[in-house]
């Protein structure tokens, strides 16, 4: 009972976000508030999608997302493998290295990023934003745990019958890594989706920006006050992320559970 | 199956075989490698490379053409009262906010871990829910409830109290931000701390039951210090979080007012902003060595555990 009641006011602000998109920009500054919008209005969505260019933001931080977690899913699958099942020279240095930068902060990074990107060419476009998060230390470390938990019998039993490494790995060993590679996905889907800083800096036209960094700027900018419209957009920065968490809530929880991160 | 392993470990073949089985695995890891080696470790590296030179947004295309400044940019920044005063900041926002957030969470965990079932997981599903969204989303929402004639003062003047305007007055807009940040992140220890809680033996709370002791009290000497790794693991995960804590209040204050919620890592940004990249990387050094010593700690924790 405690529970609920409580439970209802944790989540308020997002009712109280999805309620005041929907008021006119008059009705959003009265005070006191209404609750519920007196003259219902999409007016605020139809913003952004005809003048703000929803769209074309939608669109970048889709696709950033989705390669990033693609090539996440690749590189820390085959680190993992390499790094669970065969036993070669550098193997400890590899895996030292990768431990050592699991806890470094985007924030000690950022800065020579940028002039590396910028030195390679790379700035204002969606590489920029892809390729420092395409290995995420996390990604291997959960990949090598769970991949080293496959009995080796399995494998020796295809190498004795004359299997290559490649075929061991893409025939055996893939088709058994649903679970930690649905939460892998998920984990750098999420980041990727809410990350801030990086694109922030990185990106320099509005044709690049993903939504977090146009919600940002939109909101700082001389429309600080414009509620109406910027509930609006903050409900649409975070209706997709919700609904995956809706459906798929079971592997979020189990990201947090197995890595202790968000 | 173990014959034919140490048949093929003799001699000249078993050299050759390892050389072949490192370049394997080195095929595998090399994708990964080659990326985090560029992205990773190299920006890494030139951080430190950085906060030893006087680089400028001007020498971005000539990132060598610069002075070796020895250790005076530390110097500079130790000397800076904003860099100080950020440093104090997040101090406080790290030693209110982590037995704010940890408390919270640790009451919820223990709500949720009796009871049915299926309702709990519709629970965690509604607390879990704000570590999902973006900050700068909910942000939008924070600020709309904390302005000076917003839901919050409203609220406030219907049992007579007359709110500050909470995020453009120096003493609350913090403890704005702790809260807002609190509820953002209590969620993640709340899952954690529920699956500690699950690895606590019921026998043993029976055993403790028969024998007398209150609720509160089996709760206090047994279900709490078996709980002690599982708590210390979320301490050390979450000081790491706050120890960074940025996106807050650039979205929300924007460092003010008057500065008074410039994090560390705000620092770091607002020198990067005005071009000063040799200063701006010797303040993010500060800040990672602070959160090493922070994850160090955890590994040592983590290793106590085992």
């Amino acid at each position: 009972m405690v529970l609920a009641v409580v439970g209802g006011f944790w989540v308020f602000p997002f009712i109280w976000m999805a309620l005041g998109s929907l008021k006119t920009q008059r009705e959003i500054l009265v005070s006191p508030p209404t609750f519920l919008p007196e003259n219902p209005t999409a007016a605020n969505y139809t913003k952004w999608f005809s003048e703000l260019h929803f769209g074309t933001f939608f669109a970048n931080s889709l696709i950033v997302a989705v390669v990033t977690v693609l090539g996440n899913v690749v590189f820390c699958s085959m680190v993992g493998y390499a790094l669970a099942k065969i036993d070669f020279a550098g193997k400890k240095i590899l895996f030292g290295a990768v431990m050592v930068t699991l806890m470094v902060p985007s924030v000690s990074t950022f800065v020579p990023l940028f002039v590396i990107i910028a030195n390679m060419g790379l700035s204002n476009s969606y590489l920029a934003l892809i390729l420092p998060f395409l290995t995420q230390p996390i990604g291997v470390f959960l990949m090598r745990q769970f991949i080293s938990g496959i009995p080796d019998a399995l494998l020796e039993a295809a190498r004795v019958d004359g299997a290559g490494e490649l075929r061991i790995f893409w025939s055996i060993v893939l088709p058994q890594c649903g679970p930690p590679l649905a939460t892998l996905s998920i984990l750098t889907f999420l980041s990727s989706w809410n990350n801030f800083l990086w694109p922030l800096v990185a990106m320099q036209t509005e044709d690049k920006y993903t939504l977090p960094v146009a919600l940002s700027l939109y909101s700082t900018g001389q429309n600080a006050t414009n509620y109406g419209v910027l509930l609006a957009g903050a409900v649409l920065v975070i209706t997709p992320i919700l609904l995956l968490f809706v459906f798929l809530q079971r592997y979020f929880i189990q990201g947090v559970a197995m890595t202790g991160i968000k | 199956m173990k014959l034919f392993r140490s048949s093929s470990d003799v001699g000249g073949a078993s050299a050759l075989m390892r050389r072949r089985r490192t370049l394997v695995a080195w095929g595998f890891a090399l994708p990964f490698t080659l990326v985090f080696c560029i992205f990773m470790l190299l920006p890494l590296l030139s951080s430190l490379f950085m906060s030893f030179t006087d680089m400028t947004s001007r020498d971005l295309r000539t990132p060598f053409n610069v002075n070796f400044m020895g250790l005076s940019q530390y110097v500079a920044l130790f000397r800076d009262p904003q860099f100080l005063r950020s440093l104090k900041i997040t101090g406080i926002f790290v030693l209110v906010g982590l037995p704010l957030t940890m408390a919270l969470a640790l009451c919820f965990a223990v709500a949720l871990n009796k009871g049915s079932q299926h309702l709990n997981a519709f629970f965690r599903a509604l607390y879990y829910a704000p570590v999902v969204a973006s900050v700068v989303a909910v942000s939008v929402v924070w600020r709309y409830i904390l302005q000076r004639d917003g839901l919050l003062n409203s609220a406030l003047a219907l049992i007579g109290v007359q709110g500050p305007d909470w995020l453009h007055d120096t003493r609350y807009a913090l403890p704005a931000l702790i809260v807002m940040t609190t509820w953002r992140n209590m969620g993640t220890l709340m899952i954690i701390f529920l699956a500690g809680l699950q690895t606590v033996p019921e026998d043993v709370k029976e055993a403790a039951a028969i024998d007398g002791a209150s609720r509160r009290r089996i709760f206090w000497s047994i279900t709490l210090p078996l709980l002690k790794p599982t708590l210390l693991l979320g301490a050390v995960l979450l000081s790491v979080t706050y120890l960074q804590f940025f996106e807050e209040s650039f979205v929300m204050t924007q460092g003010g007012p008057l500065n008074s919620t410039l994090s560390a890592s705000y620092y770091v940004y607002q020198k990067f902003s005005f071009g000063q990249y040799g200063i701006s990387s010797a303040a993010s050094y500060v800040l990672f060595v602070i959160i090493a010593l922070v994850s160090a700690l955890q590994f040592k924790v983590l290793r106590s555990d085992d």
